[in-house]
């Protein structure tokens, strides 16, 4: 049944997946930079005006800070992490290696079209976009590529499958490839929203072709795709904790049912809530945004099977190890390995940010935080932690296996993970307290005046936490760079990395085949967004009013 | 994407452990509660979100007849107000605004450019200001003191500088 445990990436693979990570981690590099100034700016600290002229504006940095980190950093590190999967999950090699090309450097041509409007500071509108903020209508272009690239990537990975599929039929589709593939269709799905945003309304606006824009409109076509783009971050990371992690640990998957479960949920349920990122929006209906609140709550229960399953793994991997007691295999777990380390701490954090999220969902209660420094600390607990740190903890084996290497530093590695941990708990905490306060979200606080005294306290600590992340962050480059570089640290015939694949407690091929079939899942799919959104989008479309004319700011 | 059913095969079976069963009934029992407190707290008790109000063109809603054209307080026999706020890059019109405690006041905020936020401090008024809408919210102030209203979404160059101030007398 399942053989073949080992597969070797070709060299022409190992440097396509490579130079995918390659632009992720310039991208990274250069959007860090800004995310300390925003947070050193709060306790009035400026570096800004010592940027002048090559960064002009605070909202500049922070345009380059979201666009960079949550946009191209995690698309080009995920389009390369799971081409990867795809292969050594297949044992095979892409079907269209051409396509894939294609795919890639499409994403290269809109990184390049996005980045310089953005540059020239004629894109400072975040990476939100919301018209009728205006930018250079070769920043909506560029995004417009990089999506479509992505798409492409995607395309290649399907059409692999399906032709594993047809070489392998009754055989369970290996969890890595699975779980990425639930990531390319839902995201395929999930873009929609924002690509006819850009086709339709903004890319005719910048080029003068229409006089204004509807900004409620757009606001709902933003968050159709808002919200499933952070399961495109996650899933990801999923797929490492689920089918990889348990190997790093020294154990097995505990269930590989309830991870195919958690990821089919993943694909039904990341589309049709994304009202619960509108809920104080004027033009959306109160019951619309309550239904999406319900649907929201029920995407927490993919979330609670992944938590239960990654920690009994876990669990029973220390256990193994000599693990005593109800907690006492958790400092048996190789946490000397800073990809297990990166991993379980991004999960620790991740629980705080589940947390925020259920409060971020529940309608109401948003009201309290809505457009407040809160949201960027769960943001940041989020997507700047479960899936920046996991990704990071991923490079720590990914990188030394594509280029036949050691890294260059284990023990700078794991220090490295610690300090994310720290000085994110004490960043994201600082912002929660200053959201409950009342403090707007992207906003220059420093300058602000209506900041109480008592805020600063709290504005000083995400200064603290900034400068600990940064120094955590630039650890992990130099790393990287001096892992990928060095000619000192080629790897000896038994130092080799292997691709930590991680076998189930009980084998794939017991996980019933219902769970490895495609075709219902895709109408239950498509069917609950049509319901979810179908009704608000013909009202929504029907009333179309053109009539902002917007500014470039 | 595969048209044929998947032989199932007699061997596979969903196996799912006791304690995960447990956990996952657990979950469920607990965004139902989640739920139930949400739903009762906005349909029972009011705790309402913002809901289509009116549509507009920010390009004349500020000039002419409409309230928005004179921004500011009516006040009602009954003591309760409406106040009409008009949004701009970087202002909010009007910035002061003095009600007495006890009252209801009913807010209509709309933009005449950009999107703004606009965040009632220490209040549950929060609402995004989009141009071509309304956004109204209705709060009652039983505490005098005076209350901050910022812009809480990016605007341009001088956001951080766009707010108010609505004070409750005695």
């Amino acid at each position: 049944m399942l053989t073949t445990p080992t597969y070797e990436l070709t060299k022409s693979e190992k440097s396509f997946v490579s130079i995918h990570l390659l632009f992720a981690f310039v991208a990274l590099a250069i959007g860090t930079l800004f995310g300390p100034l925003q947070a050193f700016e709060f306790s009035g600290v400026d570096f800004y005006p010592l940027l002048e002229p090559v960064i002009q504006s605070y909202y500049q940095g922070l345009t380059l800070h979201g666009v960079l980190n949550a946009l191209i950093f995690t698309t080009f590190f995920i389009t390369g992490f799971l081409t990867l999967t795809t292969i050594y999950g297949l044992k095979r090699p892409l079907k269209y290696p051409l396509l894939n090309q294609i795919g890639f450097w499409t994403m290269v041509v809109g990184l390049v079209m996005a980045a310089v409007p953005i540059l020239l500071n004629q894109a400072s509108v975040l990476y939100t976009f919301y018209p009728p903020l205006k930018a250079n209508v070769f920043f909506y272009f560029g995004l417009t590529l990089v999506v479509v690239g992505s798409w492409i990537e995607g395309y290649g990975f399907i059409f692999t499958w399906r032709e594993w599929r047809k070489e392998n039929p009754g055989v369970r589709t290996p969890l890595m490839t699975f779980g990425g593939l639930i990531t390319m269709v839902m995201w395929q799905l999930a873009t929609l929203g924002v690509a006819v945003e850009i086709l339709t309304m903004l890319i005719p606006w910048a080029l003068g072709w229409i006089d204004g824009v509807d900004p409620q409109l757009a606001r709902t076509y933003f968050w159709f795709t808002g919200h499933p783009l952070v399961y495109f971050w996650l899933l990801p990371a999923y797929v490492s904790w689920y089918a990889m992690l348990p190997k790093q640990a020294g154990g097995k998957l505990f269930s590989d049912s309830l991870a195919r479960i958690a990821f089919w949920l993943f694909l039904l349920l990341s589309v049709p809530l994304g009202f619960h990122h509108q809920f104080v929006d004027p033009g959306v209906p109160a019951g619309w945004k309550y239904i999406h609140a319900v649907l929201t709550y029920s995407v927490f229960f993919p979330s609670m099977i992944t938590a239960f399953t990654v920690i009994a793994s876990l669990e029973r991997a220390g256990r193994a190890r000599g693990g005593k007691g109800w907690l006492g295999w958790i400092p048996k777990l190789p946490w000397n390995d800073p990809s297990v380390s990166a991993q379980l701490l991004a999960g620790i954090l991740f629980f705080f940010g589940g947390i925020g999220g259920i409060t971020n969902a529940s309608y109401n209660i948003n009201l309290v935080i809505h457009n407040t420094a809160w949201v960027s600390g769960h943001f940041h607990l989020t997507v700047a932690s479960a899936v920046a740190l996991s990704f990071m903890g991923i490079s720590y084996w990914l990188v030394p296996y594509l280029r036949g290497k050691r890294l260059w530093s284990r023990k700078w590695a794991v220090i490295q993970t610690w300090l994310w941990f720290v000085g994110m708990l004490i960043f994201s905490n600082a912002m929660h307290v200053l959201g409950l306060l009342g403090a707007p979200r992207r906003t220059p606080l420093g300058e602000a005046p209506y900041i109480p005294e008592e805020w600063s306290g709290h504005l000083l600590r995400t200064s603290i936490g900034g400068a600990i992340l940064m120094v955590s962050a630039y650890m992990f480059i130099y790393n990287i760079a001096r892992t990928w570089w060095s000619k000192k640290l080629n790897a000896g015939p038994g130092e080799l990395v292997e691709i930590p694949a991680a076998e189930s407690v009980h084998p794939a091929q017991q996980t019933p085949a219902k769970l490895d079939w495609w075709t219902p899942w895709l109408i239950g799919t498509v069917a609950l967004i049509l319901v979810a959104y179908g009704p608000q989008l013909i009202e929504q479309i029907g009333n179309i009013d053109l009539s902002s004319p917007g500014v470039m700011p | 994407m595969s048209e044929e059913t998947p032989e199932v095969s007699a061997e596979t079976s969903l196996h799912i452990d006791p304690y995960e069963r447990n956990w996952m009934r657990l979950t469920v029992v607990l965004l139902v509660v989640f739920a139930t407190a949400v739903t009762i707290a906005g349909f029972a008790l009011g705790f309402q979100v913002p809901s289509p109000e009116e549509r507009v063109d920010p390009r004349t809603v500020a000039i002419g007849d409409g309230p928005f054209a004179d921004p500011g307080l009516r006040e009602y026999p009954d003591g309760s107000y409406d106040l009409y706020i008009v949004s701009q890059m970087f202002s909010f019109s009007p910035n002061e605004v003095t009600v007495r405690a006890g009252s209801e006041v009913t807010f209509y905020v709309t933009s005449i450019d950009v999107q703004h936020g606009f965040k009632l401090q220490n209040t549950n008024v929060n609402m995004q200001i989009v141009p071509g809408q309304v956004s109204k919210l209705t709060v009652t102030f039983d505490e005098p003191g005076t209350y901050d209203y910022i812009c809480t979404e990016y605007c341009g160059s001088a956001h951080a500088q766009m707010y108010g101030t609505l004070t409750v007398e005695k």
